[in-house]
């Protein structure tokens, strides 16, 4: 298991590598169209061919790449701070308006994820400029994925609250707003990390399922989501397993991060 | 189980479903461009078409209005009409529900029953590579978009419900293993195993009571893990469901059908979840 771990690290630390290093790594730019090779198989000049536009397949793998695996974090800690501040606060507060707050999250909870995601993104407009599309389909993931975390920090808060520490905190004439920050948060720390390390897969995933629907980021910039648009053409599967490269890697990518969480997991219990 | 908790139970749903279709009503209303209509830019129209459309569409700008009239409408059963497939909402509903709901049960219970199997297996006979082959499947669908599992059926011509049992099965593999292993460390399990009781027994008269609220209770999860996987698959395999109609609504930015749907999803998840709830306290032993 050890050396599986080990394995999902170094996989995970090499993809990020080759993703931050796309603009040297990558023979062209990723909207570049070399129109005398559409759908060009694996050569020299294209290590992965092109696509159907003829850009290089192997180029926007790799920012396509850098964009899910730069922003998925970006949407993990939007989440995760906004899982903190709400569960955070109906848990230190309690009563009414931990009632509230968890009403709220249920409410939020009773909706299949995807269903939400697709009818909030349809309620924001769909034909914007490739780099606002970025900033739309992970802001929405962060805004939207707070709930189920919300209830974990909240039920962290809650315990926190009655305990010896927080009790002998007051007496002593602490402020709330230094009980708070000095005396709690760094105490919710493991939970905030383990839910925003729990919340990068789940939102890898999701981007894909959007660009998939077409609902996610729009052309020509790449991310994984959109790269998966080609599997559509039935030609992909068997055409030859260099197009599947995206999905191998986002795969990967998700296994490697759902295999060193587990193991975090189990050290932290 | 008291007809009080039943009621309570009713209640909390009711006043969740409306909250939750006034929360899309709120969030449509605010959404850019919500007055705008592509059939407004139809040069063929006249001036006086293109006011009336602009006056359809300012009807729905106050939201307390929009959404108390659509309630008022719903409990005279008119759910309002699509914009984007011109039909009554209600008749797209009731043509469309009975296709996801077979897809979802099927899925479910298929996934389910893939998902006991392994993890009941890996638990009774206690063998590594049992319990390999269910860590590994589940492992590597867990990391497949459903997006991703819907196409790849679609080009293998294997039925869709097949997608979802798909995505349904390591979620309720993963939590079954890990229930049933946490069981095996109990003292009361160890005792019973030492003592020389069949595998089987244990099982069953043991290990399953110790865990049946948790199982039941994941069963309300599913429902809604089929309903959000229907998405796809409904939408890339051609299935006209629930599914392909949100995403058809999304696209066309639909806001009496997105209401509508919304409210549906709802109710059923949380029907799913009251049931399982109240299955879960009835089965629970009475104190004396």
């Amino acid at each position: 298991m050890k050396r599986i771990r080990q394995f999902s690290f170094v996989l995970l630390v090499a993809i990020v590598m080759a993703s931050l290093g796309a603009d040297f790594l990558a023979p062209a730019d990723y909207a570049t169209q070399f129109r005398e090779a559409p759908n060009s198989p694996p050569t020299r000049a294209h290590l992965l061919g092109t696509d159907a536009l003829g850009r290089d397949r192997l180029s926007r793998t790799l920012y396509g790449t850098r964009v899910s695996l730069l922003l998925a974090p970006a949407a993990a800690l939007l989440s995760t701070l906004l899982a903190g501040l709400i569960g955070g606060f109906a848990g230190y507060l309690g009563g009414a308006w931990q009632k509230l707050a968890m009403a709220f999250t249920d409410l939020f909870l009773s909706l299949p994820w995807l269903f939400l995601l697709i009818t909030v993104r349809a309620l924001l407009p769909l034909n914007v400029a490739p780099s606002t599309s970025v900033m739309v389909t992970f802001g929405l993931l962060g805004v939207l994925g707070w709930a189920a975390a919300a209830r974990v920090v909240c039920a962290g808060a809650a315990s926190m609250r009655d305990s010896d520490f927080v009790l002998l905190a007051r007496a002593s004439g602490v402020s709330r707003r230094r009980l708070l920050l000095v005396h709690m948060l760094p105490n919710l720390k493991p939970v905030l990390l383990a839910q925003f390390w729990l919340s990068i897969p789940v939102f890898i995933l999701s981007e894909a399922n959007l660009g998939i629907l077409g609902l996610g980021v729009a052309e020509p910039l790449p991310s994984w989501g959109s790269l998966l648009r080609e599997l559509e053409d039935f030609a992909t599967f068997s055409g030859g397993m260099w197009k599947l490269v995206p999905l191998f890697l986002l795969v990967a990518v998700v296994m490697s991060f759902q295999t060193l969480i587990s193991h975090k997991n189990e050290v932290s219990a | 189980m008291s007809a009080s908790r039943i009621g309570r139970h009713l209640a909390t749903m009711l006043v969740t479903a409306l909250l939750g279709a006034f929360l899309a009503a709120t969030l449509i209303r605010l959404a850019p461009g919500f007055d705008a209509d592509v059939q407004q830019l139809d040069s063929r129209l006249s001036h006086e078409s293109v006011e009336a459309l602009r006056a359809e569409r300012s009807q729905n700008r106050n939201i307390v209005r929009f959404y108390l009239s659509y309630l008022h409408a719903a409990l005279h059963g008119d759910l309002g009409r699509s914009q984007t497939l011109s039909r009554p909402v209600r008749e797209l509903v009731a043509e469309r529900l009975p296709v996801t709901a077979r897809l979802v049960v099927w899925g479910v219970l298929l996934g389910w029953m893939l998902a006991i199997v392994l993890a009941f297996s890996a638990a009774l006979l206690r063998h590594a590579g049992v319990h390999l082959v269910g860590a590994l499947c589940a492992g590597v669908l867990l990391c497949i978009p459903s997006a991703v599992l819907a196409l790849a059926l679609v080009i293998w011509r294997a039925p869709a419900f097949l997608a979802i049992a798909l995505v349904v099965f390591p979620k309720i593999f993963s939590i079954t293993r890990n229930l049933l292993e946490r069981s095996y460390e109990l003292p009361h399990i160890i005792t019973a195993r030492a003592k020389g009781i069949s595998e089987l027994r244990v099982l069953l008269w043991h290990v399953l009571p110790v865990n049946g609220g948790q199982l039941i209770a994941l069963g309300g999860v599913s429902v809604s893990l089929g309903l959000g996987a229907s998405i796809p698959v409904e939408a890339l395999c051609g299935i006209p469901g629930i599914g392909q109609l949100a995403w058809q609504a999304a696209l066309g930015r639909d806001l009496p059908l997105l209401v509508t749907l919304t409210v549906v999803v709802t109710l059923v998840t949380l029907t799913a979840n009251m049931t399982s709830d109240i299955v879960n306290e009835s089965l629970k032993p009475r104190a004396a």
